[in-house]
């Protein structure tokens, strides 16, 4: 089931005018910041199908960068993003794309600042609602609903059974979970939903144990 | 993962054999799912039900969109009924005007409660509001009418769709009107196999609307397709009432459109490239509002 509440029906509250353009657009660029971990300084948004047709007229542009900026779907502030993204030093570009994608309304968004850099494509399917569906050229499925945690690691084994004993010690119980890779051996990423926003000290902890990369959280 | 419902088949046999409210099933499913508390989820609909009260008085006062394009009709609307010169019966002009005033509030980017989404945001707290008046309900039955609205859009979204990128307007106006005219239904003391006809009969009656915004913009036609949502919502919760069903069962009127949508031409898909959209007209506006630069909303 793609849709599990009925706030998901009735809501969200939003700034108008499209739940998928506008508060799906927002609820998208918030993810992503959320994965980055911080507010990016350059933006690079490539938009699809619907999106990249009628972005301008939706407001999906400033949602996005609304959202790339922590602000939630009702925040009076998406109005006026493009000049608050000035003011909080954050450059960004918005690119329509022309190639056909599997859902109507995708976006790309490649962010990144000095240190680091990132690329996330999500999809609003209706009503406000979005799933994540590739991070970094890993293929996923996250709706963003559910405070989960990414977990970058080597392709060997005992990765999976560390990551999940170590939620197990502090009592956090794994809604649902993923693992993907581009190649056998190589990078995987782990996907993991929880039932509980999880304190930074215990992804400290995770970041700790051997072969994990990189540890990134989304609150809900 | 436990559901309480998959199809609105389900939904209304359980309803009638646990001889309960179709609102009180979605309850009870929300506490299942969400494993929150009754009052916690209580709690947060009321929240939204104060969204869409503000956002309907706002647009009664009078709004315009930054395009100037939409806004105003909420306001003549009133004005109309009172001058007593309403043919169609002021409870559903009632319900027409302040579906035209949320819609109103959304296309100038004020605050709304998207019901299934924003560009149908107007038709459920329309009739809502408007029946209201006739029915004196209280702050809960108000409540429950939006959790009623729920079930059945939980429903539509789960096996078909409610985004007009995916389905066309069928998908959000009609799903909008469908669900209010079951919680109608509901609220003025109807069966929860009445509020499966009213949805039915509303739905049928709106298969095969395209989404072909002006422009792109939630404006025109939204805003008029979110009125005659309203008054669709309101003769059909009316006909259910009345005894009427629907020869074709809920769950295969939701079926034909998904499939409808599925066969949709994309240039029907709120792309803003084909039906109203692709008029002189439109396009005229188009040119006059982007004219090829980005538009600054600040």
């Amino acid at each position: 089931m793609k849709f599990t509440s009925v706030f998901d029906i009735i809501g969200p509250v939003m700034i108008g005018p499209s739940s998928s353009h506008t508060a799906g657009a927002a609820r998208i660029g918030r993810v992503a910041r959320d994965l980055f971990g911080r507010q990016p300084k350059w933006a690079k948004i490539h938009l699809y199908g619907s999106f990249a047709e009628t972005y301008k007229g939706h407001g999906t542009d400033v949602a996005i960068i609304g959202g790339l900026l922590d602000y939630d779907t009702y925040d009076e502030r998406i109005k006026t993003a493009f000049k608050e993204a000035a003011e909080a030093g954050l450059t960004f570009e918005f690119i329509p794309e022309t190639d056909h994608t599997e859902h109507p309304n995708t976006a790309r968004i490649v962010i990144g600042d000095d240190d680091m850099e990132m690329s996330m494509v999500g999809i609003s399917i209706g009503g406000g609602a979005i799933e994540i569906t590739e991070l970094n050229g890993f293929p996923l499925r996250l709706s963003g609903g559910m405070p989960a945690i990414l977990v970058v690691h080597d392709d060997r084994a005992g990765c999976i059974a560390n990551v999940a004993n170590c939620l197990a010690k502090h009592n956090i119980n794994i809604g649902h979970m993923e693992v993907s890779r581009k190649e056998r051996g190589n990078m995987a990423l782990m996907v993991i939903e929880v039932d509980q926003n999880i304190e930074h000290s215990i992804l400290g902890e995770i970041e700790n144990l051997p072969n994990i990369t990189k540890v990134t959280r989304i609150k809900n | 993962m436990e559901v309480l419902f998959r199809n609105v088949r389900e939904l209304i046999e359980r309803a009638e054999t646990e001889n309960k409210l179709i609102s009180e099933i979605m309850i009870e499913q929300e506490i299942l799912m969400s494993e929150r508390s009754r009052d916690e989820i209580m709690e947060q609909m009321s929240r939204n039900l104060t969204v869409m009260e503000e956002a309907v008085e706002r647009g009664l006062k009078g709004v315009r969109s930054v395009t100037g394009l939409t806004g105003g009709d909420a306001v003549l609307l009133q004005k109309y009924i009172q001058s007593g010169k309403g043919l169609s019966g002021n409870l559903l002009l009632d319900a027409v005007s302040k579906a035209v005033a949320t819609n109103e509030v959304n296309a100038a980017m004020g605050t709304i409660c998207a019901t299934p989404t924003a560009g149908s945001a107007g038709v459920v707290p329309g009739t809502l509001f408007a029946v209201k008046n006739k029915l004196n309900p209280t702050r809960e039955q108000m409540i429950r009418y939006l959790f009623t609205a729920g079930a059945f859009g939980f429903v539509v979204a789960n096996n078909a769709s409610i985004s007009g990128a995916a389905g066309g307007c069928q998908a959000e106006v009609g799903s909008a009107a469908a669900m209010a005219a079951a919680s109608i239904v509901e609220m003025a003391g109807g069966t929860p196999s009445q509020s499966s006809h009213a949805f039915a009969i509303s739905l049928k009656n709106m298969l095969g609307l395209v989404c072909d915004p002006v422009a792109g913009l939630v404006e025109v036609p939204c805003v008029k397709r979110n009125a005659m949502g309203a008054a669709n919502a309101m003769v059909a919760a009316d006909m259910a009432l009345a005894g009427i069903t629907s020869r074709i069962p809920t769950d295969e009127v939701i079926g034909a459109m998904f499939r409808i949508g599925q066969t949709m031409p994309v240039a029907l898909k709120e792309t803003a490239q084909g039906g109203l959209a692709a008029t002189p007209t439109a396009k005229a506006i188009q040119a006059k509002i982007f004219g090829g630069a980005v538009l600054h909303r600040d």
